[in-house]
């Protein structure tokens, strides 16, 4: 197929951590998607390609790439957006993470620090109880609510310089995990929680690069996020209470 | 109290500290340097000086807790060096700060 206006040039990793780019060719389409080049590579192209995907409309948080440098998810990028408007594609796994094989990066870490960061809502009431009051124009849940629709895709996690070289940092995903929490009137161990993010790689680590608010698909701000970890850190240290 | 914490919160206060203390710092060389007095004139200012020996003893402990703390952040980030032997090293570090630090205040103000 020749280089024209009708036909993308698309690199694509291949491989794991050693691989290397193998070149394809796909038809160029009107609004077409990184995730549909993808696509079409592996189905009409080359069908031993691996990647991730599942929902299509940007809910799952499953087909995060690297495209053309930057980490994104591919469904809901326009290849237009994604290239500048050339004719070259470059795809790779996000950064960051082990690589399973081409364009699939293994979430493990990403997940395992999830759980370090004590992201998981703790309880406080059984089913026999009343429903928990919450009034949603107090400044408490609207700084959860403005936190809250992560879909851990790892994007964030994947542009962070610090997570790229302190492999201890739990990362923006997670820290934004904890901060809605401790803004949850509904969390029953907001100390455990503010403890994980203040233990060796939690919210101090962060440099306020602000790449992950840079680069999140759904417009969050974990960087907000993480500076509001650290300010309730830094007011439960001086207060005494931890 | 988790001592990434507490190093963050030493480093901040002392930051607060040293911030003014650099600020009059800097003010004081740049008009002792236009006004053209000479080194035995400047310690004849501060020789038996109280109110001086305070500024520089609390610049000299502010900077001996501020600087190892981000030197030590640079070396675990930056070289992967973790554990007791960069906690130790940096240890030394302030400590030397410290030392040079209140050699100088002291042979400065005579206190």
């Amino acid at each position: 197929m020749s280089d024209t206006q009708d036909t993308l040039q698309v690199r694509v990793w291949r491989g794991g951590e050693d691989g290397e780019f193998q070149a394809f060719a796909v038809p160029r389409r009107e609004h077409q998607t990184v995730l549909d080049v993808v696509t079409y590579i592996q189905r009409e192209l080359d069908p031993t390609l691996a990647y991730r995907f599942a929902c299509r409309v940007g809910m799952c948080g499953s087909c995060g790439m690297t495209v053309n440098g930057r980490p994104r998810w591919t469904c809901r990028t326009h290849v237009d957006t994604a290239t500048g408007g050339s004719a070259v594609l470059e795809l790779e796994p996000l950064r960051s993470l082990p690589v399973i094989r081409d364009l699939a990066a293994d979430m493990t870490p990403f997940f395992e620090k999830w759980q370090a960061a004590q992201g998981r809502a703790t309880g406080t009431r059984t089913r026999a109880d009343d429903t928990h009051r919450i009034d949603p124009a107090s400044p408490r849940r609207q700084a959860a609510d403005a936190a809250i629709e992560c879909i851990n895709c790892g994007v964030c996690y994947a542009a962070c310089d610090v997570v790229a070289s302190d492999p201890d940092y739990l990362g923006p995903a997670a820290l934004n995990r904890a901060w809605t929490l401790m803004n949850d009137d509904r969390e029953g161990d907001r100390k455990g929680v503010l403890a994980a993010a203040m233990a060796g790689g939690g919210c101090h680590s962060c440099h306020s690069h602000g790449s992950c608010t840079e680069h999140c698909p759904v417009e969050l701000n974990p960087s907000a996020g993480v500076a509001g970890l650290k300010r309730l850190s830094l007011l439960a240290m001086v207060g005494g209470k931890v | 109290m988790p001592v990434p914490a507490a190093l963050f919160l030493a480093q901040r206060a002392s930051a607060l500290v040293l911030a003014p203390l650099v600020l009059i710092h800097l003010g004081l060389a740049i008009y002792a340097i236009h006004g053209g007095l000479s080194a035995a004139e400047i310690l004849a200012r501060t020789q038996g000086s109280l109110g001086w020996s305070l500024f520089y003893g609390l610049f000299v402990v502010a900077a001996a807790v501020h600087a190892p703390i981000g030197l030590r952040n640079v070396l675990r980030e930056w070289l992967g060096w973790k554990g007791v032997g960069v906690n130790l090293a940096l240890a030394a570090f302030g400590v030397l700060l410290l030392v040079l630090g209140i050699r100088a205040v002291s042979a400065v103000t005579g206190i």
